[in-house]
């Protein structure tokens, strides 16, 4: 390993000594925000739901009128302790929310209740990264606060700068939202997205939110910094805004731990700032400087009274939890016998994993069903950008599927077309199977003619197998598949082929 | 006799008798606000048709047997800074001058489920931040014993409005004083109940840890009724606390003896106006040839409430008013601006008195980064010690007397350019709101033909003891006197 020298401080600008990008470190913090799906919202008793007309999930409370003050949500309190012990976090004794003092008009009372010093969970951990080696992330807190409302900035760039004005939404203000903060402990962004896909897998499980970072529902925030591998101390680190895909995760903090790469290498200083991820233009801008940064005033909020934990409660919840996708993993390898990377990738994936359990309630053969859905559906879903619980293909369909090949009723080549079929029609392969007369041809004394009648149109090919050109027979076989259709079973074809090449 | 003039006890006796009707009360009350409201200015708004409507109303209930509560069909003037449906709720801005909320405050809520007939919105300092009602953006209200003192504030409103029969009785809201200061400078009742005892829930904020609304009459009989009508947890008011409600008027027994007394020593020395003095003095005597026992008690940090609730308060109110931004409602300032920023500066500047923003500065000083520790951590601490001081004289005492307010009523203008000079106005009420605790001003003398006050302090949620101690002093001592407007 290579331990280069530390860099150097101020007064070398240009100067400073080359170090090749390999020798860099990522350090990288993220902070996630879910909102969570309570029937109503965090201070106030206003539906929590989207795509409503604009303003009309709102009250005095939540619109921040004069006199109004707010009424925490039991319920959301229970699914942020719920997300905290999953993350193996402590819940504390006594906690308080704080007023996050800020004038933005996305929120009507120009501070946001959050909290601060005193979070409702703290000390957690999460583990990514099973295949080629665990880490364990620190989850330094995961604390509850209201959502902001939405602002539509009408002409100008699209951002509040140069608008000619901007209309806002408040149906979102006051939304329960958890922010779960992790230590720099991430040193990549593959580990980052990697983080935040378990992360996602576990919110699903709980069913405490649908993790929707597309729609806004998980947001992501991180602060990014190098240093050259093996020095303890931290480099400067920029806050990167606006990461809002799970495929921007990943790219957006390459591009911005590359510019800091560049940026040392071209003898400048990284400076401290809060970035704005330009998902189009895969590059981060500034967004403001430490000087610029908010000082939010905070103070604990004279209108709520601070939580105090109900141990007996929490220890319920506990073991009420359900199976988390570690464990999921480790069972799926024990109970079906799964390779580490089906097991592993199937229990990242909330439906994924169901999708699988129940299939293999009516069906045994697990590394079959495991392979079909990881590779044949997996690159299905992957071609139609959708999740598995999206799709028209159902375990009902697969099972359909798999049965009929062990039946012999197709072939393992048929049955990907026809499972292509399914997927985007939503059918049962029985269905299409009947519907298109797409039984496979099993009859061998109907196989065995169609065989002579090729063999008979290529004398040329049997020459060459008998001139020891074995590869001859595979072109021999697409021949009877295509005077089939496809039909043929591979199995009779091959047989019967072999033994009349070697007769002739 | 005047019914305008008459404790909401009395009109309710003669409601019940047949004698007069609610209706007639109102036309009495409104005819009083016709003939002094011009010198007095106590009322931002008055919603009189509204109120005669309301008064027919109740007639036609009492009619039918219906509407039996004791202050059913009564007359009662609001602070302009609690939410009233679809009536303009200014807060004595100019930023909320055009404000009318789509709800009502718990409190005006339980009034009108009592019968309580709104005769209008009281005025008072802006945003309650004042000891004068000089600070409102409609200008002052004048004290009825003398036009041209202050009436107090920042309640000053309700109670010069009780004072001069502008109404029968009123609610006001107190933060440092705010009742019981101007209830002492107009020779009314003020009681700010222990914080919690009350919901807030649609009192527009000032500080959020202090404020309370609470009652100002004519005498403690009205207080204990009116106290009666809004006390009691709120669902929607967190801090309110869940406790059994007394009946407040089983405390009205003029009967003192052998209770433990304490009076306050910090507050009987430089700073409080000699007669002032001589009358609580007075007022001790007449405690004490009541049979009640008479203890010396100390609050030894009293004499940091002050500076502690300047920051305090501040702090809460800085983010509290950050809502007027001209977003959503209120005020927005009218010029051309280049910005958001820009709207928001021009429309505060425009739409905020200065002293609200003197305080709005000073706490988002003392919130700031870096001074957080040494201003608004520190005047927490000494917020704790002064709850500790009050623990410990109450080990000793039932209810403490001190001086309401250092001073009778002083003259318009006489404090206005001084702040300093203004918030020592309120040092002998401060320490109370920061202890979160019961206190009640009642008359105990005229000087210079200027009501002096006595407040009674009472332990937390022992309202039963403050009204029994002020209504014992009230028999015993008889203050009939009622200003000369006429
Ligand atoms: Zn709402």
């Amino acid at each position: 390993m290579i331990f280069p020298p530390p860099l150097r401080e101020g007064g070398l600008r240009g100067r400073v000594d080359y170090i090749p990008k390999e020798s860099y470190e990522a350090v990288i913090g993220l902070e996630i925000h879910v909102e969570l799906n309570t029937e109503s919202k965090m201070f106030c008793a206003c539906p929590v739901s989207f795509g409503e007309k604009p303003n009309t999930q709102v009250c005095p409370v939540c619109l921040g009128h004069p006199g109004v003050l707010p009424v925490l949500n039991g319920k959301a309190v229970e699914y942020a302790t719920l997300i905290g012990l999953s993350l193996n976090c402590e819940v504390t004794e006594f906690c308080q929310f704080h007023r996050k003092n800020y004038f933005y008009p996305d929120m009507p009372k120009d501070y946001q209740i959050s909290q601060y010093d005193l979070p409702l969970c703290v000390e957690g951990y999460l583990e990514v990264g099973e295949e080629k080696g665990v880490s364990r992330i620190r989850i330094t807190r995961v604390h509850m606060e209201e959502d902001t409302g939405k602002l539509i900035h009408i002409g100008g760039s699209g951002r509040i700068h140069g608008a000619d004005y901007s209309l806002v939404d408040f149906n979102r203000a006051g939304v329960p939202l958890i922010e779960i903060v992790s230590e720099p402990d991430i040193r990549s962004p593959e580990e980052a997205r990697m983080f935040m896909q378990k992360l996602r897998s576990i919110i699903l499980t709980l069913g405490v939110s649908d993790c929707n970072m597309e729609e806004g529902s998980m947001r992501c925030d991180a602060n990014v910094s190098i240093r050259p591998v093996g020095q303890k101390e931290f480099g400067t680190k920029t806050e990167v805004k606006n990461i809002n895909s799970f495929r921007s995760v990943q790219r957006a903090l390459q591009h911005e731990l590359d510019r800091h790469i560049d940026t040392i290498d071209s003898g400048d200083r990284v400076v401290q700032e809060t970035r704005h991820w330009d998902d189009a233009g895969g590059v981060t801008t500034s967004l403001r400087s430490k000087e610029e940064a908010h000082d939010y005033r905070y103070f604990p909020e004279p209108d709520l009274v601070p939580l105090i934990s109900d141990k007996p409660k929490v220890e319920r919840m506990k073991k009420a939890l359900p199976e988390l996708p570690d464990a999921r993993r480790v069972r799926l390898m024990e109970q079906y016998g799964l390779p580490k990377h089906d097991a592993n990738v199937i229990s990242l994936s909330k439906a994924t994993g169901d999708f699988f359990e129940e299939v293999m309630e009516t069906y045994e053969d697990a590394r079959k069903v495991s392979n079909w859905i990881l590779v044949e559906l997996g690159a299905l879903l992957n071609q139609a950008n959708l999740e598995i619980d999206e799709c028209a293909v159902t375990p009902r369909h697969l099972i359909d599927l798999l049965k009929l090949m062990d039946k012999g009723t197709i072939s393992g080549k048929m049955a990907k077309d026809i499972f292509k079929e399914s997927f985007d029609t939503g059918k049962l392969s029985s269905v299409i199977v009947e519907d298109k007369g797409l039984v496979q041809l099993t009859d061998e004394d109907a196989i065995g003619k169609i065989v002579e009648q090729v063999l008979a149109e290529n004398p040329k090919a049997i020459e060459d197998y008998k001139g020891g050109q074995e590869r001859v027979v595979g072109f021999l076989v697409g021949q009877v598949m295509r005077l089939t259709q496809g039909k043929a079973s591979p199995d009779a074809v091959n047989r019967l082929l072999k033994s009349k090449l070697n007769n002739k | 006799m005047e019914l305008f003039n008459q404790p909401a006890h009395e009109l309710k006796r003669m409601m019940d008798t047949g004698e007069i009707s609610a209706f007639e009360i109102a036309k009495s009350v409104f005819k009083r606000i016709e003939m002094v409201e011009p010198k007095v200015e106590a009322y931002v708004t008055l919603t009189e048709g509204q109120a005669a409507a309301q008064a027919k109303e109740a007639d036609a209930k009492i009619k039918k047997g219906e509407g039996r509560g004791s202050l059913f069909g009564i007359p009662l003037a609001i602070k302009d800074n609690m939410c009233t449906k679809g009536v303009l709720t200014t807060c004595s801005s100019g930023i909320l001058k055009n404000f009318i909320p789509v709800y009502d405050g718990t409190v005006v809520r339980k009034v009108s489920d009592a019968g309580l007939i709104m005769t209008g919105k009281t005025n008072l300092d802006e945003f309650a931040m004042g000891s004068s009602t000089e600070t409102s953006f409609f200008g002052t209200t004048r004290n009825p014993w003398d036009l041209e003192t202050v009436p107090g504030g920042s309640s000053g409103g309700s109670a010069a409005a009780v004072a001069a029969g502008e109404a029968i009785m009123a609610l006001g809201s107190d933060t440092g004083g705010s009742i019981r200061q101007p209830a002492a400078l107009c020779g009314v009742v003020g009681l700010k109940p222990t914080y919690g005892l009350v919901s807030r829930y649609g009192l527009v904020a000032f500080a959020s840890s202090l404020d309370q609304i609470g009652p100002i009459t004519k005498d403690v009989t009205d207080c204990a009724l009116l106290l009666q009508a809004i006390a009691g947890q709120d669902e929607r008011d967190s801090t309110s606390v869940d406790i059994n409600i007394p009946d407040y008027n089983k405390a009205l027994v003029a009967d003192v003896k052998g209770m433990k007394i304490g009076l306050l020593k910090e507050m009987m020395g430089e700073g409080i106006q000699d007669e002032v003095k001589t009358a609580i003095k007075n007022a001790v005597d007449v405690f004490s040839k009541m049979g009640a026992e008479i203890i010396e008690v100390s609050l030894p940090h009293a004499e940091y409430a002050l500076s502690a609730y300047y920051l305090i308060a501040p702090a809460e109110a800085s983010s509290n008013l950050a809502r007027y931004d001209g977003v959503r409602y209120g005020h927005r300032t009218s010029e051309k601006v280049k910005d958001m920023i820009d709207m928001y500066m021009k429309t505060r500047a425009e739409g905020f008195g200065n002293e609200v923003k003197r305080r709005i500065m000073l706490g988002t000083y003392a919130l700031s980064a870096g001074y957080y520790e040494a201003y608004y951590g520190q005047a927490q601490k000494i917020r704790t010690l002064i709850v500790q001081d009050f623990e410990k004289a109450f080990d000793k005492v039932d209810a403490i007397l001190s001086p309401t307010s250092p001073t009778t009523a002083f003259k318009i203008g006489e404090k206005f350019e001084n702040p300093l000079q203004m918030y020592l106005s309120d040092i002998c009420t401060i320490p109370v709101n920061l202890a979160g605790l019961p206190g009640i001003s009642i008359p105990c003398g005229l000087s210079d033909g200027l009501p002096i006050g006595l407040q009674i302090i009472g332990k937390p949620f022992d309202e039963m003891t403050v009204l029994r101690t002020a209504y014992a002093f009230e028999q015993a001592y008889g203050f009939k006197e009622r200003p000369k407007l006429d």
